[in-house]
C-alpha cells in the first residue's frame, strides 16, 4: 500500500467484514455509555433476549442529568433519579462497569475516558453522545451514535459504517498570548461553517496543532462535530505518549513501552492524499466570543455583532436576524460591551485540569462582578480532586464562583442548572443554540481564560489586556497533574 | 424495524437552515426511558408559549399541517447532538420522510435505523417544493423508495439518491442486530485476531 492516512490506518485496521456494495463492519474497540441515551438501548437487548457482547470493552458513568450539588443527596427530580437508578441496574444486570456517583472516578463521558487511560490511541470509540471526536485527540477515531448504535454496540461490538472522506485541516503559524485551543476551534468553525466538515473526518494537523497539550487537542477535536465533522484526529506523538503514561487503564511498564512504539506509528504517511485540504494561519486568529445560535456564528472579541444587512444572500441574513433577535442583540453592538448575568466553566469542551488553571490564573485575588452568577464544574472527580489539590477551589470561592461536583451541568441544563428565560452567559461549553442552556437563554461560548475575565468585568473584555508579559507562556508551561497520587 | 412503503403525505414547510436536534426536541423530553410518546415533544420551544399554549403561526400548529407526514426544510437539518429522541419524536408525530437538501451525519444515520426516511433534493428542488407548498394548502408527494422518487399530483418529479444498502434494509425492514448477529464467524475471527493489549 502507498502513503495512507492516518484514518485510513484507523479504518483499516479494524474492518470486519468488506463486500461490495455495502458498508463495512467496523470493530469498536471501546464502548461508553452514560444515563440519557441507553436506557432504551438496554431495554431492547432485554427484550430480544441478548446479552452484551463485551462487557470487558464497555464503561458507563453518570453525567448529563446529574446534579452537581452535595453527592450525597439524593436526586431530587424524578426523571433524572429514574434514568440514573435504570443505568445502575442496567450495569449490574449486564455486567458493565459503572462509574457511579460516589465513585472517584465518576465524571463527564469524554472527560474520563482520557483520563482513566480507557481512550488508547489506535482504538475506535464510540458513545451515544455526540462529542466523542474529542478521543480523536488521542489518535483513537471517536465518533458519536444514536441509540439504536448503542443497542447494536453492546450486542454485536461492530457496527456498519460507509466509510466517511478525509480532510486534512492544517493550522500554521504560532497563536498569540490569550488565543486558546478554543478559540482556535471556534475560529475554524466561523471560518468554515457548522456544515463544512459534514461527510468528512478532520485531521488537525500543522505547526499549531503540534504545539498544543494534549488537553488542548480534546478541546479541539471535541468540537469538529461542531462543523458537522464525523470525527477530529490528531497524530500520535511523544506528548500524546507521556499523556498516557501511569494512567489506570493505559499498560504498565514494559507493555506499555511496547504500546508506546505502536502508538508512535499512528501519523499520516508523507505524501498522503486527502479527499480535501483546508489550511489557516493562527496568527491571525483571536479570542472569540459567539454571538448568535450556532457556533460558526462568531466574532473576535475587539469586533462589532454584524448586521444582518451585510450579508448578501438573504437566507443568510434572515438566520442573522433570528439569531439576533433572540440573542436581544442589535447589530453594530460592540462585544466588549455585551453584559452578562451568568458565567459557566465547565462541559466536556473545557473542564479539565488545564482549563481551570488557565481561568484561575485570570481570577486570583479579584472578584465576581456584582450581579453575576459565575459557576465552575470540574469535568470529572479526578480533576476536580486535582485542581483542590493546587489550591484552585479556594481561588474561585474567594473570587465569589460556586465551585461544583462534576458533571455535564450547564451545558446542556439537563440538570437542575440552567439559565433563566433572559439570561445571558458567557460559557465555555460547546453550543449556544436556542434555549440549549435552558429555554429562552442567551449562551455566549467562549474559551475558560474569556469567560473567567468576563465573570470579573460582567461584560465582556479582551482577556490579553489581563495578562502581563510572561503570563501566558508560564500558563501554558505549568507541570502537568497525573492521576495515581493526585498530583506526584 | 417496520418495511417502508410506498406513501403520500401532506408537507409541512419548515424554511430554516442547520435547524438543530435541541430545537426538534428539547433536553427535557431526554428523560424518557421509552421510544414512544415523543410527539408532545416536538419542536416544543417553537410550538409552544412557556404557558403551554400553542404559538400561532408555527407551522405543526396550522390546521394544513398538523396531519403532515413529510417535512421539508433546507440544508444541514439535524445538526448538533446525537439525540435519536428527535427521529423518534419526528415519527411519533406521524412524520415518516424528512426532504432537505443536507443532513447532518448522525441524524442522518439515526432516521435510516428507523425507518424514517432522510430524503436529500438540490436546493432547487427544494425550492420548488417550497413554492408548491406555498401556493396551495395541503399540497402532497408521493414518495416512492423503490423507485428513488418523489412526486406530486401535478406530474412534478424528483429523483434522489440513496445507499442501495440502506435502501434495501428499509425496504426489506431489517433487523440490524439479527442481521450482524449473523456474521458471528466474522466478529469472531476478527477478535481472536486481535488479542489484548486492545487495539493490536
Amino acid at each position: 500500500m502507498g502513503a495512507t492516512t492516518l484514518f485510513e490506518k484507523l479504518w483499516q485496521e479494524h474492518v470486519v467484514l468488506e463486500r461490495p456494495g455495502q458498508p463495512s463492519l467496523l470493530y469498536i474497540d471501546l464502548h461508553l455509555v452514560h444515563e440519557v441515551t441507553s436506557p432504551q438501548a438496554f431495554a431492547a437487548l432485554r427484550q430480544a433476549l441478548r446479552p452484551v457482547r463485551r462487557p470487558d470493552r464497555t464503561f458507563a458513568t453518570l453525567d448529563h442529568n446529574v446534579p452537581t450539588t452535595e453527592r450525597a443527596a439524593p436526586i431530587a427530580d424524578a426523571e433524572s433519579a429514574r434514568q440514573v437508578e435504570m443505568l445502575r441496574q442496567n450495569c449490574g444486570a449486564f455486567g458493565v462497569k459503572l462509574f457511579d456517583l460516589g465513585s472517584p472516578e465518576q465524571g463527564i463521558v469524554h472527560v474520563i475516558g482520557p483520563e482513566l487511560g480507557l481512550t488508547q490511541p489506535g482504538m475506535t470509540v464510540v458513545c451515544g453522545d455526540s462529542h466523542t471526536s474529542t478521543h480523536g485527540a488521542l489518535g483513537a477515531l471517536g465518533f458519536g451514535i444514536g441509540t439504536s448504535e448503542v443497542e447494536h454496540v453492546l450486542a454485536t461490538q461492530c457496527l456498519w459504517q460507509h466509510k466517511p472522506k478525509t480532510l486534512e485541516l492544517r493550522l500554521e503559524g504560532v497563536a498569540g498570548a490569550g488565543v486558546t485551543a478554543k478559540d482556535l476551534i471556534l475560529g475554524v468553525i466561523g471560518r468554515i461553517q457548522v456544515d463544512g466538515a459534514v461527510g468528512y473526518v478532520i485531521e488537525y494537523r500543522g505547526p499549531a496543532i503540534a504545539a498544543l497539550s494534549v488537553e488542548e487537542r480534546m478541546t479541539v477535536c471535541n468540537m469538529s462535530i461542531e462543523a458537522g465533522a464525523r470525527a477530529g484526529i490528531v497524530a500520535v506523538d511523544e506528548k500524546t505518549v507521556e499523556y498516557l503514561r501511569g494512567r489506570p487503564y493505559a499498560p504498565k511498564n514494559a507493555a506499555f513501552e511496547r504500546a508506546a512504539a505502536r502508538w508512535l506509528r499512528l501519523r499520516s504517511d508523507e505524501g498522503a492524499r486527502f479527499d480535501r485540504s483546508l489550511q489557516f494561519d493562527v496568527a491571525t486568529f483571536a479570542p472569540v466570543v459567539t454571538w448568535g445560535t450556532n457556533p460558526a456564528m462568531v466574532a473576535e472579541v475587539t469586533a462589532t455583532v454584524p448586521d444582518p444587512a451585510a450579508y448578501a444572500h438573504p437566507a443568510q441574513r434572515r438566520a442573522v436576524e433570528r439569531a439576533l433577535e433572540y440573542m436581544a442583540l442589535a447589530p453594530g453592538t460592540r462585544i466588549e460591551d455585551i453584559r452578562i448575568d451568568r458565567v459557566f466553566i465547565g462541559s466536556c469542551t473545557n473542564s479539565r485540569l488545564e482549563d481551570l488553571k488557565a481561568a484561575a490564573a485570570v481570577v486570583r485575588g479579584r472578584r465576581v462582578a456584582k450581579g453575576v452568577r459565575a459557576m465552575v464544574v470540574p469535568g470529572s472527580q479526578l480533576v476536580k480532586r486535582q485542581a483542590e489539590e493546587l489550591g484552585l477551589d479556594r481561588i474561585f470561592s474567594a473570587a465569589g464562583f460556586e465551585w461544583r461536583e462534576s458533571g455535564c451541568s450547564m451545558c446542556l441544563g439537563m440538570n437542575p442548572d440552567i439559565l433563566a428565560s433572559g439570561e445571558r452567559c458567557a460559557s465555555t461549553s460547546n453550543r449556544n443554540f436556542e434555549g440549549r442552556q435552558g429555554r429562552g437563554g442567551r449562551t455566549h461560548l467562549v474559551s475558560p481564560v474569556m469567560a473567567a475575565a468576563a465573570a470579573l468585568a460582567g461584560r465582556f473584555v479582551d482577556v490579553r489586556q489581563w495578562l502581563k508579559p510572561g503570563d501566558w507562556e508560564e500558563l501554558r508551561a505549568a507541570p502537568k497533574a497525573r492521576p495515581g497520587s493526585v498530583l506526584q | 424495524m417496520r418495511r417502508f412503503e410506498k406513501f403520500s403525505g401532506i408537507v409541512a414547510p419548515l424554511d430554516r437552515a442547520n435547524v438543530d436536534t435541541d430545537q426538534i426536541i428539547p433536553k427535557q423530553f431526554l428523560k424518557a426511558v421509552d421510544r414512544r410518546g415523543l410527539a408532545a415533544g416536538l419542536f416544543h420551544d417553537w410550538r409552544f408559549k412557556p404557558d403551554g399554549l400553542e404559538v400561532e403561526g408555527f407551522v405543526l400548529n396550522r390546521p394544513q399541517w398538523r396531519n403532515a407526514a413529510i417535512l421539508v426544510s433546507r440544508e444541514n437539518f439535524g445538526c448538533g447532538s446525537s439525540r435519536e429522541h428527535a427521529v423518534w419524536a419526528l415519527e411519533d408525530f406521524g412524520f415518516r420522510a424528512v426532504i432537505a437538501v443536507s443532513f447532518a451525519d448522525i441524524f442522518r444515520i439515526n432516521c435510516l435505523r428507523n425507518g424514517l426516511l432522510p430524503i436529500v433534493l438540490s436546493p432547487q428542488e427544494v425550492q420548488a417544493i417550497f413554492d408548491a407548498v406555498e401556493i396551495g394548502d395541503g399540497y402532497s408527494l408521493q414518495v416512492d423508495l423503490e423507485r428513488q422518487t418523489v412526486a406530486d399530483r401535478r406530474e412534478w418529479l424528483a429523483r434522489f439518491e440513496i445507499d442501495p444498502y440502506d435502501k434495501r434494509r428499509l425496504l426489506e425492514g431489517l433487523d440490524d442486530v439479527a442481521l450482524t448477529l449473523s456474521e458471528e464467524q466474522a466478529i469472531a475471527a476478527y477478535e481472536r485476531s486481535h488479542p489484548p493489549p486492545y487495539p493490536g
